[in-house]
């Protein structure tokens, strides 16, 4: 295999991954949020095993896996028996319309791109250009956080910058076990988080749209 | 020699880790108050031997001239916090406030808590400390919202975000280092050992170290509370219980700076790199500017302080960024006294507002007359903290202001409006506070115990008046590090 | 010698073009009528329905001015010559010169003035809806466009037609993800631009909704026949430059005999099968959109446009 089609075939994960992070921008149901994030983390999941395959570092195929079971499968699981219990299964909305959005997000992808290609001009080419597609998944995963009000649509964002995070990790050849930490502690937020706080939210006021929550904001005094 | 250091290190993380599972186990409050204090002690007086006998560095772990005192510092006010929390929890025990379930957690998380900042601070490996952090901010997100309330939930959820947004930045700036070293030292380990990070730090590629800081600088500047980052902070403090106040404010905080330090030492060995310094110095005056002001309008005395927890970050931080010996030095004795004064503060504070009831300045006065010990420690504790002599404070403060006049006094201007305006602010607050005549239906008597903050209060005091040269000698050592 | 046989493959690819495109606006319906479960109309009914058109009388509004009479004509040579340009069996023909991109989004841009005009030109008010619709569709699917040809142009290093696919023909390529991008934006703008399901409904004329069928509702007679051909000659355009720039082989280069040129027509045919049963499928399988959702449609295109653009920088550098 020809180092050029590696390269294609990386590019055309990474690239497809910050793709389907415009995807989820664009969501306005939470049913449909959670299938998209499904795929993210699936995208994720194959970019990582052909990280491995290329880099010959099996054990980059173990972190595959956890964020294969994981993330697109048992975390969407749970969080849809979730929404379903809340009730929220309803459409949700952003805080800015979906248009202001997407051109923000083109902004972000853009400065990333921007930022990170003449920063390491003599590291690995792969690496680099790895790294700038992973820059723009973290930022639009916190163009995500910001833009919405739901509490459960702001850990969905979380967890997408978490991914981006993932596949940083992985592009810098022979980061030793920190990817498998970063994965365990995803998914140990993501469990505190979704047990916890949601729970809480739903107890004590009826509804996760944070901007009732904001009745009681802390700036007052 | 090396066998004591060894152990020592091991022992300040296997014996809060091993405490946390007893403690989650154990019923029974006074049990369970006593017997975590018992570990912060033991914690304590581990860490002492410390400066006699220090390990080898490990690919892991390190014990340098950096994180000693620094290990020292902490587990003394965990010890002095742990202190306080069992009296003051007994009385959150009785109002109702928690439940004996919600306490097997909260002493559980504490120890947990210490674990993950002695980690944090003898981490070698630049992954491993970013692990520890994330660790310590995520307990203390879950006991900044153990009370339940609805201002606590929403306190929580958004110092969680910010804190997550803080934390995948750092660690994107973590992966960046990792690049530039992998370069030249080669893949695996070794190129995130820091031990072996600043000794090659000179050959990596400016370009990634610059970026690899700025975005270290956002991730961990967060959980300093640098301006404008630092919005989860006040709500964070005045919704938690104040012990979590005390070792955030006095803690959590220092560690997220050390973190920082690190990586500055690392840009400092590399001749190419960007000086982080206008950074820096231009993240600290807008802290300690944006605080100051805030000072006046706070109705919550909580909040109040933990704004001043932001000016003081603010001034650690120009002082860093100003660099050269003189600031770096006043840099890091403004964080050890700062630490100290600060927890005295909330211990205080803690006090208060059980014996008031309310956590509200308008509805809290005159303390001098009703809970004399209460009220004359808070006056000397405000002082300290607003920076007048003979106390710890003052001397970094003018140690801050001299060295920024000497290398760039333009800069001195804003430095000393911010320092005074949050004097100001502080005393006006502080003159309602404890004089006049004495407010408050609930005039409960509170079993508190004042010894831990006289005993940090005094020893503020000693080192305003005189610092043991040991100190005095390592302080220089590592501020000539600092670059 | 040279020059004769090169005019007569290039009149033979304009024959072609014209004579295919009824043919694959029958193949589709045919499809989905059987997608359907219906018999459905024979292949070859939209040659009978322009036979018949065109033998008809052509009746006119009193307020019909010159261009309602001249637009039929003007949107059918537009679109015509547009159809001619592109690529179809043969690479690097005659007039090939002129199938610039551009050039092509000029001559469809204009048709599609004129045909927004004589919406407007009789004063009614579906002429009215369905011109104003036109307009805001065209108003970004063109920069979608534009975006589309950056992206191939920046790859190929020329907007010349011919050049973009001998280069997708003979450079190592390879798969890259502009290209993918580039080609589901074309695919969105094909939908938009020839008024198929999800963006306006080509079925039926009594909707209130519809978009390209109301302009052309006071139209009748050869007018007519004139601008369904334009119609079928648009989405034959719209096939046949998506086989041309993603999956060229088949393509003849220039100056090869006879035989090259047949098997460049089969490939053509049956590129054409593929893209009229895909479409058939695609607008069987999803439903119409309310027109206040085409904005986000065709936006969600050109976020894909320049999302390939900017992508194509982070380039392959070996």
């Amino acid at each position: 295999m020809d180092a050029g089609l590696q390269f294609d075939v990386a590019h055309l994960l990474a690239g497809g991954l910050v793709l389907v992070s415009f995807m989820l921008l664009y969501q306005d149901r939470m049913f449909g949020l959670l299938n998209v994030f499904a795929l993210h983390a699936f995208v994720l999941a194959l970019s990582v095993a052909w990280q491995a395959f290329i880099q010959d570092a099996p054990h980059l195929y173990v972190t595959a896996a956890i964020a294969l079971l994981f993330k697109a499968v048992i975390i969407p699981v749970a969080l849809h028996r979730i929404v379903l219990r809340l009730g929220i299964h309803r459409t949700l909305e952003t805080v800015v319309g979906v248009g202001l959005t997407m051109l923000a997000g083109m902004g972000l992808v853009a400065l990333s791109i921007v930022i990170m290609l003449p920063a390491a001009v003599d590291a690995d080419p792969l690496a680099r250009e790895d790294l700038a597609f992973a820059l723009s998944v973290v930022l639009l995963g916190l163009l995500m956080m910001v833009t919405r009000r739901n509490a459960v649509s702001q850990v969905v964002g979380f967890m997408s910058m978490e991914n981006g995070l993932i596949l940083a990790a992985t592009g810098a050849k022979g980061m030793p076990f920190v990817v498998e930490i970063s994965v365990a502690f995803s998914i140990l937020i993501a469990f505190i988080v979704i047990g916890i706080f949601l729970f809480r939210i739903r107890e004590r006021f009826d509804t996760v749209d944070l901007q009732a929550l904001e009745m009681f904001r802390g700036e007052r005094s | 020699m090396n066998a004591i250091g060894s152990f020592a290190l091991v022992a300040i993380l296997a014996v809060p880790a091993a405490a946390a599972a007893i403690l989650a186990l154990l019923p029974g409050y006074r049990v369970t108050a006593r017997l975590n204090i018992a570990a912060s002690l033991f914690t304590f007086v581990i860490a002492l031997a410390l400066f006699t006998a220090r390990p080898e560095p490990g690919r892991y772990l390190i014990v340098d001239d950096l994180n000693v005192v620094f290990i020292a510092l902490n587990t003394f006010v965990a010890f002095t916090t742990s202190v306080f929390s069992a009296s003051y929890i007994g009385h959150e025990l009785e109002t109702g406030r928690l439940t004996p379930v919600y306490l097997r957690f909260y002493h559980a998380m504490y120890q947990i808590l210490m674990f993950a900042m002695n980690l944090a601070l003898v981490a070698n490996n630049i992954g491993l400390m970013w692990v520890a952090i994330e660790l310590a901010t995520l307990t203390t997100v879950l006991m900044v919202g153990i009370y339940r309330t609805p201002e606590a939930l929403e306190a929580a959820w958004k110092y969680f975000i910010l804190g997550s947004v803080g934390i995948a930045l750092a660690l994107f700036g973590t992966i960046l280092v990792y690049l530039a070293a992998q370069a030249e030292v080669g893949e695996g380990m070794d190129a995130m050992a820091w031990s072996v990070l600043v000794t090659h730090a000179a050959a990596f590629d400016p370009g990634l170290l610059n970026l690899a800081f700025v975005f270290l600088l956002l991730g961990y500047g967060t959980k300093v509370g640098l301006a404008p980052l630092h919005a989860w902070l006040p709500d964070a403090h005045a919704e938690g219980p104040t012990p979590i106040s005390a070792v955030l404010s006095g803690l959590l905080l220092n560690v997220a700076l050390f973190a920082l330090l690190r990586f500055k030492l690392l840009l400092a060995a590399n001749a190419g790199a960007l000086a982080p310094g206008p950074l820096m110095i231009t993240m600290g005056l807008v802290s300690l500017v944006f605080a100051s002001f805030m000072l006046y309008r706070r109705r919550d005395i909580k909040r109040m302080f933990a704004y001043s927890s932001i000016e003081h970050m603010g001034i650690i931080t120009f002082a860093f960024g100003i660099g050269g010996p003189l600031a770096n030095f006043a840099g890091l004795l403004h964080m050890t006294m700062h630490s100290l004064t600060k927890s005295a503060i909330f211990f205080g504070v803690g006090h208060i507002a059980q014996a008031r009831g309310t956590q509200r300045i308008a509805d809290i006065r005159g303390l001098t007359e009703s809970h004399p010990m209460l009220g004359w420690g808070l006056v000397m504790g405000v002082v300290a903290i607003a920076g007048m002599p003979p106390l710890g404070i003052f001397m970094s403060e003018f140690l801050v202001v001299s060295s920024t006049f000497a290398r760039q006094p333009l800069l001195a201007l804003p430095l000393v409006a911010g320092l005074i305006i949050g004097f100001g602010a502080l005393m006006l607050r502080l003159q309602g506070l404890v004089f006049g005549a004495p407010s408050g239906s609930r005039d409960t008597q509170v079993t508190a115990s004042y010894v831990p903050m006289f005993a940090h209060l005094g020893l503020v005091l000693l080192a305003g008046v005189y610092l043991p040269a040991p100190l005095v000698a390592w302080f220089q050592n590592v501020a000539a590090r600092l670059g | 010698m040279a020059l004769i046989q090169g005019f007569l493959v290039q009149g033979a690819q304009m024959a072609l073009v014209l004579i295919l495109a009824p043919l694959l606006t029958g193949f589709v319906r045919k499809v989905k009528a059987r997608l359907l479960r219906r018999q459905g109309p024979s292949v070859v009914q939209p040659y009978r329905d322009l036979l018949r058109l065109l033998r008809k009388e052509v009746v006119l509004a009193e307020s019909a001015s010159w261009l309602f009479r001249a637009a039929p004509y003007m949107i059918f040579a537009a679109t015509w010559v547009a159809a001619a340009l592109v690529p179809t069996f043969a690479a690097g023909l005659l007039f090939s010169w002129s199938a610039d991109l551009i050039a092509i989004i000029a001559l469809l841009g204009s048709a599609r003035f004129f045909l927004a005009l004589a919406g407007l030109d009789v004063g009614t008010s579906f002429g009215g809806i369905g011109s104003s619709r036109e307009v805001m569709i065209a108003s970004l699917a063109e920069p979608a466009m534009i975006m589309i040809v950056f992206t191939l142009a920046l790859l190929a290093g020329t907007t010349q037609l011919s050049g973009v696919a001998s280069f997708m023909l003979e450079e190592n390529v390879g798969l890259r993800v502009s290209l993918g991008l580039a080609l589901v934006a074309l695919i969105m703008v094909a939908i938009a631009e020839n008024a198929r399901i999800p963006v306006d409904n080509p079925a039926t004329h009594l909707e209130l909704t519809m978009v390209h069928e109301a302009m052309v509702l006071e139209y009748s007679g050869r007018h007519l026949a004139m601008i369904e051909a334009a119609a079928a000659l648009k989405l034959l355009l719209y096939v046949s430059l998506l086989g041309c720039l993603f999956l060229p082989w088949g393509i003849a280069a220039s100056g090869t005999g006879v035989q090259a040129y047949a098997i460049g027509i089969g490939a053509f045919v049956a590129k054409l099968a593929l893209g009229g049963a895909l479409l058939a499928v695609f607008e069987t399988s999803i439903a119409k959109m309310r027109v206040f959702r085409v904005p986000e449609f065709l936006g969600a295109a050109l976020m894909l446009g320049l999302l390939g653009t900017l992508l194509l920088f982070v380039s392959r550098s070996l």
